[in-house]
């Protein structure tokens, strides 16, 4: 656990979890991101706000290597170039990602989810003959335990409600044991209850693990109780806590006065 | 559960058509089962094989190949290749090594590439190793690149007419047009014997057992698993910390060999392999017979084969001329009335037989 770190200026103490210097990338002209520079430390919770189009996807497929950017740095630990690697090295390496849209596997049960989404060995050959481990059930056990969904483990996961198909993925996030989360809009269409369970689980994942969290709700947000970075046309606008930012006169117009 | 149950009645089926179709022809008094029906059923069981394995594909990996034909002609090609050279001096010609088509054209030579097809250990493993090596290239080439969808099913499409049209010329060694044909014997059992045929439909019968229970295995694994995954959400799964490629290629591959495999088996069967069977309309064909029988069923897959094969060989001896026609409309009628194919059709009717004495439970 690192101790939480000055408001506003760059981390001193810890290393930083993952860095971005300069970064740009620009679609047919456009500049999705334009010079984008963000530091995240080891454990910390983050919230990324900013007006749609403000490049907050980008950011994201950024740092799992969706996308390639144009110039600048995505550095993972001080030392591995998130630049060069695809999807799927980001995701070994410890990043995972949470759609806007839950995307589970519907035809797949909670469970065969969750065990999908268990860190072990993801070779072809390594799963041809997979044998269930009896640390693999617990696992999926306690993680069914956090998501609230332990009485539907049988279930298929396309018969979910949308929120609980949003907890499984966080679950599956989970099972996958990253040092960095990346959490986009987790609570779009949830009832004002679920939002706030939701914001309680995501407090308590960081700390452990490093967790980045896209939002518009603002309500949401504020529950989250943490530092905010509010993009806007690709590049940092603002940086500090929700009440110190939604005071500042240019976040104001881009943002929240609208 | 390796053997479920829709695979197990199946099996059973397979069983008793290995005992029952045998003793009819061979041993029984009066044959009540005639060779051609023997041979006409080994091909069917082919189709079922092949069916299957565009099934791993198709239904559980969502590659929809238009050009499973190839992988199914070439493994044939391969089995051809070792009957044309045991023909030996008995053909037209009467040339010891060159088969007639050869002499004919005025070769002095065999090509380097019919080495070795004189053993029938070296045409088993290419019946294996070409499909498997072309489907391995082809595939490292279009999943690396990320080519998907309706792309793929184009570019599996295009590779299968580019073989027919290399296939057709002369110059290509395989016979030209009239393809690889007047076979003699199989490892010295004449082909035109009853017991050979008999043991051909056999063979088939126990490949199509190990191909479905390949494929149960392989889709049963946590791979098969993956390969659902990726089928119903192919960028979630890449996030997940899976090669995606990787696996396509895994599936595509084990399934070109065994499509390879069913058209070694259909090849003695049949008397002749010829580019038509790597004819963009064959592969289509194949895509009707799993969707007819019930898409990612495995089971299903081979029913549909069989029941279009049978409806194909009853309705152009009654009515050639409408075949074609019946077969659109058998596709376009199962698809809109049977969404899970004649299986799912079946199992659904069963369950509701079975439930009918309880009308308490279904007011409940």
């Amino acid at each position: 656990m690192s101790a939480p770190h000055p408001i506003g200026g760059l981390p001193t103490e810890a290393l930083p979890q993952l860095y971005l210097d300069g970064v740009s990338r620009a679609f047919d002209g456009f500049k999705a991101i334009n010079n984008l520079s963000l530091v995240i430390d080891k454990g910390e919770l983050r919230a990324v706000i900013g007006p749609n189009g403000a490049g907050k996807t980008t950011m994201m497929d950024i740092i799992t290597g969706k996308t390639r950017p144009d110039t600048g740095q995505v550095l993972w630990e001080q030392s591995v170039d998130l630049t060069k690697l695809d999807e799927a090295d980001t995701a070994r390496l410890g990043i995972g990602r949470k759609f806007q849209k839950p995307t589970v596997f519907e035809s797949h049960t909670v469970e065969d989810n969750l065990a999908l989404a268990l860190k072990a060995d993801r070779s072809p050959w390594a799963t041809l003959f997979h044998r269930t481990t009896a640390a693999e059930t617990a696992r999926i056990d306690e993680l069914l335990g956090l998501i609230r969904l332990g009485n539907l483990r049988d279930w298929m996961a396309g018969s979910l409600s949308h929120g609980q198909k949003q907890w499984l993925e966080i679950g599956m996030l989970l099972a996958q044991d990253p040092q960095l989360l990346l959490i986009d809009e987790p609570a779009a269409g949830m009832t004002d209850a679920e939002t706030m369970w939701t914001a309680d689980l995501l407090k308590s994942i960081a700390g452990e693990r490093s967790v980045i969290v896209v939002e518009h709700d603002m309500e949401f947000v504020r529950a989250l109780d943490c530092k905010v970075t509010v993009l806007h046309q690709g590049s940092v606008l603002a940086e500090g806590r929700l009440e110190t930012v939604s005071a500042m006169p240019e976040v104001i117009e881009v943002y929240l006065g609208r | 559960m390796l053997i479920d149950r829709r695979l197990g009645i199946f099996l059973a089926g397979l069983f008793v058509l290995v005992v029952v179709v045998p003793a009819g022809n061979l041993w029984l008094a009066g044959q009540p089962v005639p060779t051609y029906l023997v041979a006409l059923i080994g091909k069917y069981l082919c189709y079922a094989l092949l069916a299957v394995a565009l099934d791993l594909v198709w239904g559980f990996c969502g590659i929809l190949s238009l050009g499973h034909g190839a992988f199914f002609a070439l493994g044939g090609y391969a089995m051809g290749m070792y009957l044309m050279r045991e023909i030996g001096d008995r053909g037209v010609y009467a040339n010891p090594t060159l088969p007639d088509f050869m002499v004919f054209i005025g070769w002095k030579q065999l090509p380097w590439y019919w080495w070795g097809f004189d053993h029938f250990w070296f045409a088993a493993s290419m019946v294996l190793l070409v499909p498997g090596a072309l489907a391995f290239v082809f595939g490292w080439f279009t999943f690396r690149s990320r080519v998907a969808g309706v792309y793929l099913s184009i570019i599996t499409q295009a590779m299968t007419y580019a073989l027919m049209l290399a296939f057709f010329r002369n110059e290509m060694g395989f016979g030209g047009n009239n393809g690889l044909t007047d076979f003699k014997d199989v490892l010295g059992y004449d082909l035109g014997g009853g017991g050979t045929k008999v043991g051909l439909m056999v063979l088939s019968a126990v490949a199509l057992a190990a191909g479905l229970l390949l494929a149960r295995a392989i889709t049963v694994s946590r791979l098969g698993k993956v390969l659902v995954c990726l089928r119903d959400a192919e960028s979630r799964t890449r996030f997940l910390g899976y090669r995606v490629e990787h696996y396509k290629l895994f599936i595509f591959t084990v399934s070109a060999m065994m499509a390879g495999v069913a058209g070694a088996l259909y090849v003695p069967q049949v008397g002749i392999i010829n580019p038509s069977e790597f004819s963009p309309a064959n592969s289509i064909e194949i895509v009707i017979w799993v969707a007819l029988g019930g898409r990612g069923t495995l089971v299903g897959a081979a029913l549909g084969a069989i029941l279009v094969a049978l409806a194909k060989t009853l309705l152009t001896g009654w009515l050639p001329e409408v075949w074609l026609f019946a077969l659109g409309a058998m596709f376009v009628l199962v698809t809109i009335g049977l969404p899970t194919g004649v299986l799912g059709a079946l199992e659904g009717g069963l369950a509701r037989t079975r439930r009918a004495p309880e009308p308490a439970e279904r007011e409940a």
